[in-house]
């Protein structure tokens, strides 16, 4: 003890200081980029100087008919309301079967539901568009929502697995004494127990979901883009249009993606977003 | 446990993983294999054609250095930055959340819109170039966009956060009583570090690294709106989209896909080599 008093105040003062300015200045700077992206859709011209010569929102008006933005949001709304509920349907089961039984394979299919996770889009996202270009589902809804399926399914998976694990299997086992068959053990027993679960990992999905882009871009059609897709195909034009009315687009984006972040925060942690599967204490 | 082997349910609840199963094995293990397959029947040629062509094209295998040459810095900068920032950051309270809630900001808004961003902001006439020249520290505007610093630049942006939340997520883990054993036993910060959340954290820092690397060396968006798309960030992924969407040849895209997985497993087998040569004992036993 008397030795790390001597050197707390000098060595640990200045070390602490060196990682807060790090840490400042990446926030300072994530800041900046999102900010000059907000007063750039406002401003009605913008060269040389700290900020804008005037202020307008017309721009929003231009992006919203020069993009179609309306197709577009109604599109992804489609595209990622289907995700989730798929991934929801097909997941949770799957999560209940691995959570509940032991059964020869286990550990194979564990690994199966981690490798879509591990491997980057890009690298599976183009023998996957490959396929659905061959059976004709690339380039409609249908394709990017089977292709956007591959990540969400196993993320429910390894979300719910060990959400449902640390329910207490006597409660369904009590239900089913009193004569309760399958279909009522699930509706008055699994669902209300699931539900907080449940919601978490729609919420997550559906935040992963309006941020992927690779796999969309892969298999999307002109009539099945979501946001971030018809944002990035607004950037590589850049010089077609005003930037200002790009950056109006990139504001929609970033509006919608945070309000669902937002409402995420309410039920999850942040690490959640990264870590996918929140190991379990091995004491 | 309590719950009977012989219960005729056993079987049926089993069957709830098959549509997951189906799910994965058509759309993710069926699509490699179908490409690792149509890799080997090139356009024209022998089966080894697109492999040969790849390895031979200073056009194509130069990406693979060229993505190595931005995966490799970023993800070191961002596991490097992580772990002492993580560990600084590693009691749970008010304000260890409001920074994490930051820092998953840039990771929702997702490489697209970075790489938006980061065009305006660290363009010429951005904020940072004018804040140096005002200052004096810079005569002309900075060039940091539409070359290798755009889109490393972008990759910090985004990969920082998820290095820094998985990093965070496993020291949390450590149980704290370990490093106040070693503190009473008279072990200084450096010392506990070093000999104890170093090596509880050896597994969690490979998984972070190869996480980070392999996201980092699938750079696709940024590499094409933030850099140079046809010179110095040229990345591999960028070689397999032409190949697919602008030659329309598949046989070559999915060869060229294939070699993208292999580099990237290399190096994660490397990194968890390493980690097994350089910890080795019972505190490596943390995650199976």
């Amino acid at each position: 003890m008397e030795e790390n008093q001597q050197s707390r105040p000098i060595a640990e003062k200045l070390w602490s200081a060196v990682v807060w300015l790090a840490m400042g200045f990446f926030v300072v700077n994530v800041f900046g980029v999102i900010a000059h992206v907000v007063v750039s859709s406002f401003a009605t011209r913008w060269l040389g100087t700290w900020l804008p010569a005037g202020w307008t929102a017309r721009w929003y008006g231009a992006a919203w008919s020069e993009f179609q933005l309306d197709d577009v949001l109604i599109s992804t709304a489609e595209i990622v309301l289907a995700v989730v509920l798929l991934s929801v349907v097909v997941g949770v089961p799957a999560a209940y079967a691995l959570a509940r039984r032991e059964f020869p394979g286990k550990r194979v299919l564990m690994l199966l539901f981690l490798l879509p996770l591990m491997v980057p889009p890009i690298t599976y996202g183009i023998p996957l568009a490959t396929v659905l270009y061959q059976v004709h589902l690339a380039g409609t809804m249908s394709g990017v929502i089977l292709a956007n399926l591959v990540p969400t399914v196993p993320f429910v998976i390894l979300v719910m697995t060990p959400f449902i694990e640390q329910i207490d299997p006597r409660l369904e086992q009590a239900a089913r004494v009193f004569g309760a068959g399958t279909l009522k053990v699930f509706i008055h027993v699994l669902v209300p127990l699931l539900a907080p679960g449940i919601l978490a990992a729609a919420l997550l999905v559906l935040v992963r979901t309006v941020a992927m882009f690779e796999l969309t871009f892969l298999t999307a059609g002109p009539d099945s883009q979501t946001l971030v897709v018809a944002l990035y195909y607004s950037v590589f034009a850049a010089g077609v249009r005003a930037v200002q009315s790009v950056d109006a687009m990139a504001v929609t984006y970033m509006v919608t993606t945070l309000v669902w972040l937002l409402i995420a925060l309410r039920f999850v942690n942040p690490t959640q977003l990264v870590t996918r599967v929140k190991e379990q204490p091995r004491t | 446990m309590t719950s009977g082997r012989e219960d005729p349910v056993f079987d049926r609840t089993v069957l709830l993983v098959i549509p997951g199963v189906l799910l994965v094995i058509l759309l993710f293990v069926y699509p490699f294999l179908y490409g690792f397959v149509l890799s080997f029947e090139p356009r024209e040629g022998g089966w080894l054609q697109n492999y040969a062509k790849f390895f031979t094209t200073p056009y194509l295998y130069n990406t693979i250095a060229t993505t190595l040459w931005l995966a490799l810095p970023s993800t070191l900068v961002n596991v490097g930055l992580s772990l002492p920032i993580a560990f600084k950051m590693r009691r749970p309270g008010s304000f260890q959340r409001i920074v994490t809630t930051i820092l998953v900001v840039p990771i929702t808004l997702g490489t697209v819109l970075v790489a938006e961003g980061l065009l305006g902001y660290l363009g010429p006439q951005g904020w940072l170039s004018r804040l140096l020249m005002e200052t004096g520290l810079l005569s002309g505007p900075l060039r940091l966009t539409h070359n290798y610093w755009g889109v490393f630049l972008s990759l910090v942006i985004t990969g920082f956060p998820f290095a820094f939340l998985l990093i965070l997520s496993y020291i949390t883990g450590i149980d704290p009583a370990l490093p106040q054993a070693a503190a009473t036993l008279g072990a200084g910060p450096m010392r506990r570090f070093t000999h104890i959340y170093l090596p509880l954290l050896a597994p969690g820092l490979a998984i972070a690294f190869c996480l980070s690397f392999v996201q980092a060396f699938s750079v696709f968006p940024s590499a094409v709106l933030l850099g140079a798309p046809a010179g110095p960030t040229r990345v591999i992924s960028i070689a397999a989209y032409q190949a697919a969407f602008e030659d329309y040849d598949y046989s070559m895209a999915s060869a060229i896909a294939m070699i993208m997985g292999i580099v990237q497993l290399l190096i994660v087998v490397a990194v968890l080599m390493a980690r097994g040569f350089l910890y080795r004992g019972p505190a490596g036993g943390g995650k199976g």
